[in-house]
């Protein structure tokens, strides 16, 4: 009888993906060189090999995506409702023809498993077009007695961890309201920004209406600080986040912050455990861990601390962690060398503060960017691990007694933008749903998304609502 | 008259429908390819159940049916015989001399199989009828109205009743929880952990008797339970999903949740089975198209 029944590589071929070796800017309708002739290489986090070349936009090119905005605003603002709806339909729908391409472009670049970008972030970035597309002629009637328009042009900056996805979760509602943008994406994951310019490009927008543009932290500097753009958009970390809301505030714009996450998952005693425990899995190790919202911090009610601690150990044990093109990875590659130290210094620093680290047995790749998932247990609320997010598959657990314990501890953080609570009995979980300060709460489920649900952050979480008709608002100026 | 008896000390979980949807969803999200899908095929092959319950089952009928057991298709090199060959008592004798000098076991279904309704007497009486027509292993039936009715004492005592009497003439028992008859994931849980409780061979989901057989979901319920059995008393419980399972891919998924939730050490025929009578020949087909790159008309493989 056969035993070791093991599964056989399963890698999605990457032979129908087109990338060009080098990428200019997407301004005004047109692919332009970068004003001061630099470069920056993106490279597979998995294999350490080069992708492709991307422009860094400096001052001027910063300087005339702006103003390709600003002048597409004034034709894009006054067209309907339902033209502007028919362009956005028309991305979403190229999106999902191009669905495959785009998953392998997003798991070369970010080292994602191609199961997720496959099944969740490129079917969900071309559902937040759909979403959008349906509201654009119906404007008027979002919000009863009030009279809207568009804001003007939006300055967009958008993280690594789900590069696509939060593109569509900026241009899609900015469009729908009649504004235009001036997006960037992150320096480690901009190809399928520049894919999707390319979309936009294929769609017929008018020119300027949507304007890509890449490069560092410099480039988002310039970005905030330009004078053109009425709002500025940000995604990402909470440190970068409070430098952005300052140049917000000196030049008088309006923001929207969706900021990082210290995520509390919380397990009741009454909880479905095996239930429970997938939840943990994906609460904490889906996309590495690289989750704004991911549960990083597990309380378990101690009567079910120990079943729950063996049955998540044999879970773990049984995740596929390596190449992000096979399509029975669970794990993939950290997004960056960068990211993998930051990582690695939270893993010492876990063990330096007492707490005991558990991680599967199992060889990891040689080349490319690894972590194994990986658990601290014995950890006290006031460990940094249990404190500063760590944005990657790292979770640090602790046992809590009784119900009013649990939420003094859970709401116990400068964070405020996620939480999961599991328990079968229906009433303990609106109690929760109230007493949390989180910005969504998660009920015997963990990480599910949906553009009509609104999504943002309570205290250093940020502040405003992506998704649903509350995305509505953060595009809209009223009279 | 009857006194309704909740005391028996057991006590079960709950289940989450949606964490178990989720959970199907990321095995069926496995893709087992080349050398994987091959071995697994011969895996699912050799765990069939080659089942006939009908009324109009015959000597001939069942002979044929032993011989397809045995030799499933002979032109393909390395098919293994299938687990067992399941019959009603009446029709063991027949079967054990049919399979005689092969390692394919004569399973048969006892205790008023599909409906139960009878006393623990007579059921007991049909068992030891079978197990002294020759059979190997019996599949029986809990009293689905008793659970239902909240009496788990009466359910256990009976399952237990019956295990006594094949343990004694070393055959094994397994038990039909008809899930579909349950009414929701969490009475199948209850019903699993009732059954783990007396220590069966295999728990087993359905008769095939009534319109919602197997599914994933019900397995995956008693997987856990099986799980959590073993991890609690070291006992390894086998798990037998029937009725419905046809196609090969489906198979396919059924071992790899039952890896992914149990381990290797389940994936043996002796720890599940597929109850099963259409399932054999999609195998043989996939098997052949692995090795031909072509699928070939259904009328190459034999029907019995």
């Amino acid at each position: 009888m056969t035993k070791d029944w093991n599964l056989s590589a399963a890698p999605e071929s990457t032979s129908h993906v087109q990338l060009q070796q080098e990428y200019g800017l997407f301004i005004g309708g047109k692919w332009i060189k970068p004003s001061d002739g630099k470069y920056f290489e993106t490279s597979n986090p998995a294999t350490e090999k080069k992708l492709a070349s991307i422009a860094l936009a400096g001052r001027k090119d910063v300087d005339s995506a702006f103003k390709s905005a600003d002048k597409a605003f004034e034709s894009w603002s006054k067209l309907s409702g339902a033209e502007r709806g028919k362009y956005i339909f028309r991305i979403a729908r190229i999106i999902q023809e191009k669905s495959r391409e785009f998953a392998v472009i997003e798991s070369m670049d970010g080292g994602k498993p191609i199961r997720e970008s496959r099944d969740i972030d490129i079917p969900l970035a071309a559902a937040h077009f759909f979403y959008y597309a349906g509201w654009a002629d119906k404007l008027e009637y979002v919000f009863p007695g009030r009279k809207v328009r568009p804001m003007g042009v939006a300055a967009q900056i958008i993280p690594w961890n789900f590069p696509l996805l939060m593109a569509a979760w900026k241009i899609a509602p900015a469009l729908a309201c009649g504004n235009t943008v001036v997006l960037k994406p992150a320096e480690t994951t901009s190809l399928t920004a520049l894919k999707l310019a390319e979309v936009i490009d294929e769609a017929g927008l008018p020119p300027g209406v949507v304007n890509i543009i890449t490069g560092d932290g410099s480039t988002g500097a310039l970005m905030t600080a330009h004078p053109t753009p009425n709002k500025l958009a940000f995604t990402g970390s909470t440190e970068v986040g409070k430098q952005i809301y300052k140049a917000a505030i000196q030049g008088g714009k309006k923001v929207t912050l969706e900021l990082g996450g210290k995520a509390a998952n919380i397990i009741f005693d009454d909880a479905p455990i095996d239930a429970a425990v997938e939840g943990i899995i994906n609460g904490i190790y889906f996309n590495q861990g690289h989750v704004c919202c991911a549960g990083s911090r597990l309380f378990v009610q101690e009567t079910v601390y120990a079943e729950v601690l063996a049955k998540l150990k044999r879970r773990m044990d049984s995740l596929i962690v390596g190449d992000p093109m096979d399509k029975n990875t669970d794990i993939g590659a950290i997004n960056s060398k960068e990211q993998l130290k930051t990582i690695e210094h939270y893993l010492k620093l876990g063990s330096e503060e007492g707490a005991d680290i558990y991680q599967p047995a199992g060889e990891l790749p040689k080349k490319g960017y690894w972590c194994k998932p990986t658990l601290f247990t014995n950890v006290a609320q006031s460990n940094r691990i249990a404190q500063e997010e760590i944005f990657g598959p790292v979770l640090a657990i602790q046992t809590f007694r009784t119900i009013d314990e649990v939420i003094e501890k859970a709401n116990n953080t400068p964070y405020g933008l996620s939480a999961g609570v599991w328990t079968d009995k229906g009433s303990k979980v609106f109690q929760l749903t109230k007493a949390l300060k989180a910005g969504v709460v998660w009920a015997n489920t963990y990480n599910k998304f949906d553009p009509t649900s609104p999504f943002g952050g309570f205290k250093e979480s940020g502040f405003g609502r992506e998704g649903g008709m509350h995305g509505l608002e953060a595009y809209l100026a009223f009279d | 008259m009857e006194v309704k008896d909740k005391s028996v000390e057991f006590s079960s979980v709950p289940v989450d429908l949606m964490g178990i949807n989720d959970r199907i969803a990321r095995i069926k999200a496995r893709s087992i390819k080349s050398e994987a899908k091959v071995a697994g095929l011969h895996m699912a092959l050799s765990m069939i159940d080659l089942t006939t319950l009908e009324g109009s089952d015959t000597q001939q009928k069942v002979r044929q049916l032993c011989y397809k057991a045995m030799h499933p298709h002979d032109e393909l090199e390395g098919t293994p015989p299938v687990a067992a060959v399941c019959v009603y008592p009446t029709l063991v004798r027949t079967a054990k001399e049919a399979l005689k000098g092969s390692e394919v076991r004569v399973a048969s279904v006892a205790t008023y199989f599909p409906s139960g309704q009878s006393t623990l007497e007579q059921k007991l009486e049909e068992t030891h009828f079978a197990i002294t027509e020759g059979a190997d292993e019996v599949d029986m039936v809990i009293s689905r109205g008793k659970f239902l009715a909240g009496e788990y004492t009466y359910v256990l005592n009976e399952i237990k009743a019956v295990n006594a009497l094949c343990k004694e003439h070393s055959v094994d028992l397994k038990v039909i929880l008809e899930t579909g008859e349950l009414g929701s994931l969490d009475e199948v849980r209850k019903a699993a952990d009732l059954a783990l409780l007396a220590d069966p061979a295999f728990i087993k989901t359905s008769t095939g008797k009534i319109g919602q057989a197997a599914n994933m979901q019900v397995t995956l319920v008693m997987l856990q339970a099986i799980s959590d059995h073993y991890h609690r008393t070291g006992a390894r419980v086998g798990m037998k999903p029937a009725g419905g399972i046809s196609d090969a891919k489906t198979a396919l998924h059924y071992l790899m949740m039952v890896k992914e939730v149990l381990g290797e050490d389940w994936l043996t025929n002796k720890r599940f089975r597929f109850g099963a009578s259409r399932l054999a020949n999609d195998i043989l087909m996939q098997l052949r198209k692995q090795q031909t790159g072509l699928y070939q008309s259904p009328h190459y493989f034999s029907k019995d």
